[in-house]
């Protein structure tokens, strides 16, 4: 089924394809597929590469032009998305800033703060990291204890922050803090914006199980921050990470499922070279991974129709991650297991393959964004209505 | 990109829901699984005049609706809910779709219209003792003799087959597999209900001893136009599968918000809670691979059809049996008893999984046809 956005779009899509044929060449087409949320590798060429796309303006494609963006709507940004992932283009470096952080400035932040910080993203000059998960607070964010305090003109922050996606390149941060002190769960929180050149933000790369710097722990001792760094409300930060973390959830699982799609191939191609098509065991997990993938596909039209149709997303729009992800490790489970021994040696310096390296990021994607365990208690309080569970 | 549901077709949904939720409550789906005869012809009847379900995607030259596949499946949809009994699926999805799909003009005019109008009840005869849904299964045969067409043999496991008015039955002839069309009262037709485990949707044993039959297009050439015809019917057990897994959740919802243990709803805890939301997480994957399957019959697309309707039946098959499973596993040892419905979801789901091929028959259609 290929995927036809209508003759309104073709154009765009068309000056789209056209552009990545003649720029992704070279350095940046051996890095094909390269990267993604939780994938650190080869990061001064994607970076290099985000500012390729920069140049030719394809950052931003749905952002107001005020700000440097396109002024195009969502069902270009859409087809962007589907087009880019199309093409196995490098995973951006500056991803989240471009589908988080600016989305949630252009949704609640200030005039000011939309005319300061939108265009540097756009043009790849700042980089940013997320401040939200604590070493006491991964899904349950509300038990943010990383406290502002309010000085004349600045916010005092201390505390500590884990988990920050490529947080070492981060020459900003936007953490949700407390502002309150004797508030309790998601009351008091205050979402700030922060510069990390100052003596008070030490980061530290944490290691990944693939053996890659991809996220940071970051510690804060009395950093400090402008009292117009506040995105939306004083005590409404809560609110302000809700609606980041819902375009989060809305935007990245179409350009995986591609990914999926490319793997689920390639395990067919493998198990064609091994004759593992021929055992009837590993032939039904070949054939439902790859019911798994084009399962994928079909559930994020139906949201993408909906979307672009100005309708509210129906259940699958939430059920799609923990579908995507727990078949995802499925998938890299199986690939893994049809590579048999030779798929066991890494290179030089703990390097991996894409393969390897896919299996072994999978593990994150039931985690972030809102662990598998959260998922089931969304679904199973926010669509099916059941009684929430008892909380202290 | 029209992969979303239009006002219409809500309304649509919305119309047969509440029309069967009068006409297939409980208490009637119960009546009429004890029922040898199946179904209620009232009910039958305004169905097509009020609604016009029996002839929905029959095009309007043949007294039908011309309404897509994705509108039926639709209906299908809210049929698997409501458990309906009685031949809705052996005459729309089997025998209405085989007929659309030979080569005969002159039968479609001849024997549509009274399926549209709700009164001709009908059903596709394919199965014989092996059980099998490809072409070797046929082994019934015709034969051309001074008068017409005569059929002998047995087909069995026939979806309402000791109901339908007119029954189109595979054959194999000389020239290689054909269709015929039997009138329920043919000489030499002998139809014997099946005790079901399944007793929401009968099937029945016909033997056929020198029984006139009418040719249906071309003679050998029909075993096409019955594949496309499986696939469809593929898709829309698809969709009346996801109906009634959906109806099976719901059930488990309900009773884990007021069934207190412990003192609590047995849904705060997340075993319970994580088992609903998983169930939810399979059915709108389902709700995927049917309504993927819808999509490509409206666009006509051959390949991808019969991909899409292999899929569909592999799928959705074990996720109405593993719901439906789980909604009695929910309800605790209430959900075991003969007077709890739970058991009626679970014997459809099972049944529904052979109706057309069971899943692993569906996932090596699958594979050959995207060529694992």
């Amino acid at each position: 089924m290929e995927v036809d956005f209508g003759p309104a779009v073709r154009d765009f899509r068309d000056e789209l394809r056209d552009w990545l044929a003649d720029h992704l060449v070279g350095e940046f087409a051996d890095h094909r597929g390269v990267g993604g949320p939780t994938d650190g590798a080869a990061w001064e060429v994607r970076l290099a590469w985000d500012r390729e796309l920069s140049a030719g303006n394809w950052l931003g494609v749905g952002w107001p032009r005020e700000y440097g963006g396109r002024g195009l709507g969502l069902l270009e940004e859409i087809v962007f998305e589907y087009e880019y992932a199309r093409a196995n283009a490098p995973y951006r470096a500056t991803v989240n800033a471009l589908d988080l952080l600016g989305p949630m400035l252009l949704k609640v932040g200030g005039e000011t703060q939309k005319k300061r910080f939108l265009p540097p993203i756009l043009a790849v000059e700042e980089l940013w990291g997320q401040g939200f998960s604590e070493p006491g607070a991964g899904s349950d964010l509300a038990s943010v204890r990383t406290r502002a305090d309010r000085d004349g003109d600045s916010w005092v922050v201390n505390g500590q922050k884990v988990w920050t996606s490529f947080g070492m390149h981060a020459d900003w941060l936007y953490v949700l803090t407390r502002t309150d002190p004797q508030s309790v769960r998601h009351k008091g929180l205050t979402m700030l914006l922060l510069p990390t050149d100052q003596p008070g933000v030490e980061i530290r790369p944490i290691r990944n199980l693939a053996g890659q710097d991809e996220f940071a722990e970051v510690f804060l001792s009395d950093a400090r921050t402008g009292a117009d760094m506040v995105v939306g409300e004083v005590g409404q930060g809560w609110r302000t990470a809700m609606a980041t973390l819902g375009i989060e959830r809305g935007t990245t699982l179409l350009p995986q499922q591609l990914t999926f799609e490319r793997e689920a191939e390639a395990v067919i191609d493998l198990a064609r070279d091994r004759g593992a098509l021929d055992d009837p065991m590993l032939r039904r997990r070949i054939v439902d991974a790859w019911i798994s993938v084009r399962i994928m596909r079909t559930t994020n039209l139906r949201t993408l129709a909906e979307l672009t149709a100005g309708r509210t997303p129906g259940a699958q729009a939430t059920t799609a991650k923990l579908y995507a992800s727990t078949r995802h490790q499925q998938l890299g489970q199986l690939a893994t297991e049809l590579a048999g021994p030779a798929g066991q040696v890494v290179g030089e310096d703990y390097g991996l393959d894409t393969r390897q390296r896919s299996f072994l990021l999978a593990l994150a994607e039931t985690i972030y964004g809102g662990s598998s365990e959260i998922q089931r208690n969304i679904i199973g309080e926010q669509l099916l209505g059941l009684p929430k569970e008892p909380r202290p | 990109m029209d992969l979303t549901f239009s006002e219409e077709q809500d309304e649509l949904r919305k119309v047969v829901r509440s029309f069967l939720a009068k006409h297939s409550d409980e208490a009637d789906v119960r009546r009429l699984a004890a029922d040898p005869h199946g179904y209620d012809g009232v009910v039958w009847r305004r169905m097509a005049t009020e609604l016009g379900l029996q002839g929905l995607a029959v095009p309007e030259e043949y007294g039908g609706f011309g309404f897509g596949y994705v509108d039926l499946g639709i209906v299908f949809e809210e049929a698997g809910r409501a458990l309906l009994g009685g031949p809705y699926f052996a005459t729309v999805a089997l025998a209405a779709e085989a007929l659309l799909r030979c080569d005969d003009a002159q039968a479609r005019r001849d024997l549509l219209p009274g399926i549209a109008a709700g009164e001709t009840v009908a059903t596709l005869a394919l199965t014989e003792e092996s059980g099998r849904w490809d072409e070797p299964g046929i082994r019934l045969t015709a034969h051309d003799r001074a008068g017409g067409w005569r059929l002998t043999g047995a087909k069995t496991y026939v979806p309402d087959g000791h109901l339908a008015d007119l029954l189109l039955v595979a054959a194999r002839t000389l020239g290689g597999i054909s269709l015929f069309a039997v009138e329920a009262d043919a000489p030499g037709l002998a139809r014997t209900p099946l005790p079901t485990l399944d007793q929401t949707r009968k099937q029945a044993r016909l033997e056929f001893t020198d029984t006139p039959a009418r040719l249906l297009g071309t003679e050998g050439t029909a075993w096409p136009a019955l594949e496309r015809t499986l696939a469809t019917a593929s898709v829309l057990l698809a969709a009346e599968q996801v109906g009634g897994a959906a109806a099976a959740l719901d059930a488990a919802v309900d009773y884990a918000g007021i069934r207190v243990q412990y003192g609590r709803p047995i849904g705060s805890f997340q075993g319970i809670k994580h088992k609903c939301a998983d169930m939810l997480v399979e059915i709108e994957s389902a709700r995927s691979a049917a309504y993927g399957g819808l999509w490509a019959l409206d666009a006509d697309d051959e390949a991808e059809i019969a991909i899409a309707a292999a899929l569909a039946q592999a799928f959705c098959s074990e996720t109405f049996t593993r719901v439906a499973a789980d909604n009695i596993q929910v309800h605790g040892g209430i959900g075991f008893t003969w007077e709890h419905p739970a058991h009626l979801y679970f014997k459809r789901a099972k049944s529904s999984e052979m109706l057309l091929g069971t899943p692993s028959y569906h996932r090596e259609l699958l594979a050959a046809r995207i060529g694992i």
